[in-house]
C-alpha cells in the first residue's frame, strides 16, 4: 500500500522547497509531491505541524560490527541512528578486522541487509589495516559498495600516502576523508591543551595537532586538485584553511560534530564521556565552528557515533578510550544549539544533515518524484529528555544523558518503510 | 565548627574557612607529636585502607602512622603486588578493598582525576593522597601549617615555587591554597614546564625563567622534585637544569633574609637544591615532615572519626 | 523541647567562697602542695584551675603550675555524638612525670569525661598521684570515679542539667539547675 506523508512542512534545501505538501511514497521511491494530493487508497502519516525533510545523512560514525560487537552492532547502532532521524550513515573501517577488502566491505553490506534499519555505507581503508603502509583495495571495495575512504581513527599516515590516495580514489570517483591529528603532537593527551588541561592535570592535545594535519592535507589537495573531506573539523585554525582551500576552488570539504558545536573543554572533568578525540576545543573554537556551519565553510553535521561499552568507560580518565555515541541526540542538538538560537536557519541545518553530506559523498538527497523514499519527519517544538538507559545503542556514553531538548525526530522513512516513530 | 566534608580530594573546591579550620584542628595534633606516649584510642576499631596504586614511601608511612597513632587499623594495597598488574580495573580492585569494609580510603594513583572517580562511586570517605599530575592535598595543608607556624602568618605572601610546575602535583595544590590567602605567586623553571596556563590557577600568579628574578623579594620558597621516575617532556640534562635553577645560597640571597625553603620530599641534593640550603637555618624540610603527621591525623579524625555523616542525632541529648 | 531554670544553686559569691575553701583543702591535704600541679579540663576547668592557684598563692604564697586539658580524643562517645565535636589544644608545660595532680572540673556527673582526662594524662607521662575537684557532684555515676575535693553536692534528676556559667566564659558567673520538659 502506498504511503502518503499529509499536511508536512516540506524543508528541502536541495529543491529550494519550503511549503505545506504531501508526500506520496510507493515502494521505495517518492511517487509524487504536492498540496492535497488524492490518493484511493493510503496508509497516511499526518505530519501536521512536523517538518518533512529529505532523509538525514551521517558521513561519520561507527557501528563496531565486526569485532566489537559488545559495543555496538549494525542492528542496534543502526536502530539508533534511525531514533535520531538518519536515514543512511556511513561507516568507519576501524573495526576488527579493518574494513580493508572486499570481503569485509560485501560482509557488512550484508549484515544491514539482514538486520539494519537504516542504509549502511561503508568507508574503506585507506591503507592496509589502516596501518599507513601499502593502499587498500580501493577499486575492489567500491564495487563492493564502499562510498568513501579514510583511515579513521589514524590520519592517513603522511603526506606522500596521502597523495597517492586521493590521486588513486579521485580517478574511481571516491572522497578521501582525513582524521587530521599530527600524532607527534598529540601524544600522551587526553584532552584539550588549555586552561582547563592545566587545573585538571590531564596532559593536553594542543588544537594544533589538528591543524597542523589539515594543513598538509590542503596543500595535498592543492598538489593533487582531488577531493578531500576533513572529518569532525573542531578548530578555527583548521576551518579557516578549509577556507583558504574553497576559496581556491578547491574540492575541500569538511564535517563538524554536534559535541563540538554545543560543548567546550570547560565542560571537562573527570567523566570520560567527555572524552573523544578531537577532544572538545575552547570557547573560540567553537563560536567559530558555529560561524562556519552558518557561512557555509562547513558542509555537514556528522555524529561520530562512537560507542564503547560501559566496561571500557567506567575506567581513570587517562585509561578511557575516545569518543561518545550520537545519533540520538544528534539533531535536537542542532535544533538546541543552533536554530532555537538564532544562529542559523532551520533551512540551514537541514541542509547540513541532507544535501550537505550528500554533496560530500557526491551524491542528491531532495524530495521529489521518482527520487528514493527516505524521509526524516522532525518537530522543532516537541519537549523530550535524552535517557542514556533508554537508548537503543548497546553502550551509553554520552555527556548528554538527562538532557531536556526542545525538539527531535518524529519519524524515519527508510526506502518507502517507517523504520521509526516516536 | 565545620560541616564535615565527605571527602578531601583537592585544594582548589575548599574555602578559605575550611582550610583554616584543619590547620587549626592540626594544632593540637601537632602537640600530640611530642607526646612520650604517642597512641591514642579515638579511632579504635575504625580501618584506614591505604590504596597506593603508585610507589610512594614518606607519604605511606605519614598516612599509616596518622592512622596508628589514632588508634586505627590500616590495611595496605600493595601497588607492585596487587591484581592491577593482572588487569584488573581500578574500579573492582577498588570495590574488592571496600567489601573489607574499612572505614576510609587514603589513595594515591598515578591518574589525575583517579580519587575523584572512586569517590563517586563508593560510600566511604576518599582521601587524595596525590592524584597523577592533578593535586596533592595534605602536602597544601602541611606545607602551610609550616608557612603559618615559621613566618606567623598565610596571608599575602610572596611564594616562589621552582621546578616542573606543569606536572606538579605538589605546586598545583598550593598554589590553589596561598591564592586564597591573596599570595603573590612566582613559577620559575624551564619555560617548557612553566606553560602561560599555570597563571589562570591563582588570582595572582605570575611566571618568570629567570631563577633572580623570580626570587627576589620572596617570603617563602618552594622546591619541587626533579622526578626522574616520571619523564619531563622533554627531557633535560641534570646539569642544564642545575645551571639554571638549582636553589643555590647565592641565589637564595635574593630573597628575603628569613625567607622559608620547602621542599615536598624526597629531595635530591646537588640537583633541585645545593646541600648548604637544603640543611641551612630556612629550610623547614623536616618540620614539613612532622607537620604532615598532624596534618593527616587532622584530616582521618574529620572523616573517619565520630558518627557516619548520616547518622541520627541520638535522642538521649 | 524547652529547657527552664528551675533554681540558682550558687551564686557569684558563694561560687567564690566555695573554690577559696577547696584551695584551702588542696593544700591542707598535699603536705603544703610543692609537687601540686593543677590540671584544667576544657572547657569550665579551665578557669576554674586558674582560680585555685591564685588562691594558693594568695594565701600560701605557693606558685602551683596549670595545665589545661582538652579531651576529645579520649572520649568514649565519639561514634555516636554528633555533630563531631573539634579537637583543641591540650596545654600541659610541665612533666607530668611524679606529679601530684589535682583534675579540675565544673561538674562531675557520670565520671566519662574524667576516665577521658585520665587517660589522656597518662599519654603524658606517669603521675605519682591524680585526684579529682569539682565545683558541683550531681551524681548519677556510670563509672567507680569520685571527687577529693567537692564544692557541693546535690541532688538531680535525670531530666535536669546543672549549669556552671563562669564569667571568663558565659558573661555571668552562677551556677544553675536548668530541666528539661517536653
Amino acid at each position: 500500500m502506498p504511503l502518503l506523508v499529509r499536511n508536512g512542512r516540506v524543508l528541502d534545501p536541495a529543491g529550494k522547497t519550503d511549503a505545506l505538501l504531501d508526500v506520496l511514497i510507493e515502494g521505495d521511491r517518492i511517487l509524487r509531491v504536492g498540496a492535497d494530493l488524492r490518493v484511493n487508497s493510503a496508509e497516511v502519516f499526518d505530519a501536521s505541524g512536523l517538518i518533512v525533510a529529505p532523509g538525514f545523512v551521517d558521513l561519520h560514525c561507527h557501528l563496531r560490527e565486526p569485532g566489537q560487537e559488545l559495543s555496538e552492532t549494525i542492528e542496534t547502532g543502526t536502530r539508533a541512528a534511525a531514533r535520531g532521524g538518519f536515514t543512511a550513515v556511513c561507516c568507519m573501517p576501524n573495526t576488527q578486522p579493518v574494513n580493508d577488502n572486499a570481503s569485509v566491505t560485501r560482509s557488512i553490506i550484508e549484515r544491514a541487509a539482514a538486520s539494519a534499519s537504516v542504509r549502511v555505507w561503508p568507508v574503506g581503508a585507506a591503507s592496509i589495516g589502516s596501518k599507513g603502509g601499502a593502499l587498500a583495495e580501493i577499486s575492489a571495495m567500491k564495487a563492493a559498495g564502499a562510498v568513501a575512504v579514510s583511515d579513521d581513527g589514524k590520519p592517513i599516515a603522511t603526506a606522500r600516502l596521502m597523495r597517492q590516495v586521493m590521486e588513486y580514489c579521485d580517478s574511481l570517483g571516491l572522497p578521501v576523508i582525513d582524521h587530521c591529528e599530527e600524532l607527534s603532537l598529540s601524544a600522551g593527551g587526553v584532552m584539550r591543551e588549555g586552561p582547563q588541561s592545566v587545573r585538571l592535570g590531564l596532559e593536553g592535545i594542543p588544537a594544533q595537532s589538528e591543524s597542523v594535519c589539515v594543513a598538509r592535507d590542503v596543500e595535498t589537495a592543492l598538489l593533487t586538485g582531488a577531493r578531500l573531506h576533513i572529518a569532525h573539523l573542531s578548530t578555527l585554525r583548521s576551518l579557516e584553511y578549509v577556507r583558504w582551500a574553497k576559496q581556491r576552488g578547491l574540492r575541500v570539504t569538511c564535517e563538524v560534530t554536534p559535541h563540538h558545536f554545543t560543548l567546550t573543554d570547560q565542560d571537562v572533568g573527570y567523566d570520560t564521556n567527555y572524552k573523544m578525540n578531537p577532544p572538545l576545543a575552547s570557547r573560540d573554537d567553537r563560536h567559530a565552528l558555529i560561524q562556519g556551519l552558518a557561512d557555509a565553510s562547513v558542509d555537514a553535521i556528522a555524529t561520530d557515533h562512537a560507542p564503547h561499552h560501559p566496561a571500557s568507560k567506567d575506567v581513570e580518565f587517562d585509561r578511557a578510550p575516545f569518543g561518545i555515541t550520537g545519533f540520538e541526540t544528534a539533531l535536537s542538538l542542532g535544533l538546541s544549539e543552533l536554530v532555537h538560537t538564532g544562529k542559523i536557519p532551520l533551512m540551514r541545518l537541514v541542509e547540513l544533515f541532507t544535501a550537505g553530506p550528500a554533496r560530500v559523498l557526491g551524491i542528491e538527497r531532495k524530495i521529489a518524484a521518482g527520487q528514493p523514499a527516505d524521509l526524516t519527519v522532525f518537530s522543532t517544538t516537541h519537549e523530550w529528555t535524552f535517557r542514556a538507559a533508554q537508548s537503543a545503542s548497546k553502550s551509553r556514553n554520552t555527556p548528554f544523558d538527562g538532557r531536556s531538548f526542545r525538539g527531535a525526530p518524529m519519524a524515519t522513512i527508510v526506502r518507502g518503510r517507517i523504520v521509526f516513530r516516536r | 565548627m565545620l560541616e564535615r566534608l565527605p571527602h578531601l580530594l583537592g585544594i582548589e573546591s575548599l574555602s578559605r574557612e575550611q582550610i583554616e579550620f584543619f590547620l587549626d584542628q592540626a594544632k593540637p595534633f601537632q602537640e600530640f607529636q611530642l607526646y612520650p606516649l604517642k597512641k591514642l584510642a579515638t579511632l579504635r576499631g575504625k580501618t584506614v585502607a591505604l590504596a597506593f596504586f603508585e610507589p610512594s614511601t614518606r607519604t605511606r608511612i605519614s598516612f599509616t602512622t596518622a592512622a596508628s597513632r589514632l588508634g586505627a587499623d590500616t590495611m595496605a594495597l600493595q601497588a607492585e603486588a596487587s591484581s592491577l598488574k593482572k588487569g584488573e580495573s581500578l574500579m573492582d580492585t577498588v570495590r574488592t578493598l571496600e567489601a573489607m569494609k574499612p572505614d576510609a580510603i587514603v589513595m594515591r594513583h598515578s591518574s589525575s582525576g583517579a580519587p575523584h572517580f572512586v569517590a563517586e562511586r563508593l560510600e566511604i570517605p576518599v582521601l587524595n593522597a596525590g592524584d597523577g599530575t592533578h593535586e596533592h592535598p595534605t602536602q597544601a595543608l602541611l606545607d602551610a601549617l609550616t608557612i603559618r607556624d615559621r613566618a606567623g602568618r598565610l596571608e599575602s605572601l610572596n611564594v616562589t615555587i621552582l621546578g616542573d610546575i606543569l606536572h606538579s602535583r605538589v605546586a598545583r595544590s598550593n598554589i590553589h591554597l596561598l591564592g586564597k590567602f591573596g599570595a603573590r605567586i612566582t613559577l620559575c623553571g624551564p619555560s617548557m614546564w612553566v606553560p602561560r596556563e599555570v597563571e589562570g590557577l591563582a588570582p595572582q600568579v605570575r611566571r618568570t625563567f629567570s631563577v633572580d628574578r623570580a626570587l627576589e623579594g620572596a617570603d617563602v620558597v618552594m622546591t619541587l622534585r626533579v622526578q626522574t621516575e616520571r619523564i619531563h617532556e622533554p627531557a633535560l640534562a641534570p646539569d642544564e637544569y642545575i645551571a639554571g635553577y638549582q636553589l643555590t645560597p647565592e641565589r637564595l640571597r635574593r630573597a628575603k633574609p628569613d625567607a622559608l625553603v620547602m621542599h615536598p620530599g624526597p629531595m635530591i641534593r646537588g640537583l633541585e637544591i645545593d646541600p648548604a640550603v637544603a640543611d641551612g637555618p630556612q629550610s623547614c624540610v623536616l618540620e614539613q615532615v612532622t607537620n604532615g603527621l598532624a596534618v593527616r591525623m587532622a584530616l582521618l579524625y574529620h572523616l573517619v572519626g565520630g558518627p557516619p555523616a548520616d547518622a541520627p542525632h541520638p535522642a538521649k541529648d | 523541647m524547652r529547657v527552664v531554670e528551675k533554681r540558682q544553686l550558687l551564686s557569684a559569691e558563694e561560687i567564690s567562697r566555695t573554690l577559696n575553701r577547696l584551695a584551702h583543702e588542696i593544700v591542707e591535704k598535699s603536705g603544703g602542695a610543692h609537687h601540686v600541679a593543677l590540671i584544667g579540663v576544657r572547657r569550665r576547668g579551665v578557669p576554674l584551675s586558674q582560680r585555685l592557684a591564685v588562691a594558693i598563692k594568695g594565701f600560701a604564697q605557693i606558685d602551683v603550675p596549670v595545665g589545661t586539658l582538652d579531651i576529645t580524643l579520649y572520649r568514649d562517645d565519639l561514634s555516636t555524638i554528633g555533630p563531631q565535636p573539634v579537637v583543641q589544644s591540650t596545654n600541659i608545660d610541665f612533666a607530668v612525670d611524679n606529679r601530684d595532680l589535682v583534675i579540675v572540673d565544673d561538674v562531675l556527673y557520670t565520671g566519662r569525661t574524667i576516665r577521658a582526662a585520665m587517660n589522656g594524662l597518662f599519654d603524658l607521662g606517669r603521675p605519682k598521684r591524680v585526684r579529682l575537684l569539682v565545683l558541683v557532684d550531681r551524681g548519677h555515676r556510670e563509672l567507680p570515679i569520685e571527687a577529693t575535693f567537692i564544692g557541693q553536692t546535690i541532688q538531680t534528676s535525670d531530666t535536669e542539667i546543672v549549669e556552671v556559667r563562669l564569667t571568663e566564659i558565659d558573661g555571668e558567673e552562677r551556677v544553675m539547675l536548668v530541666d528539661r520538659v517536653s
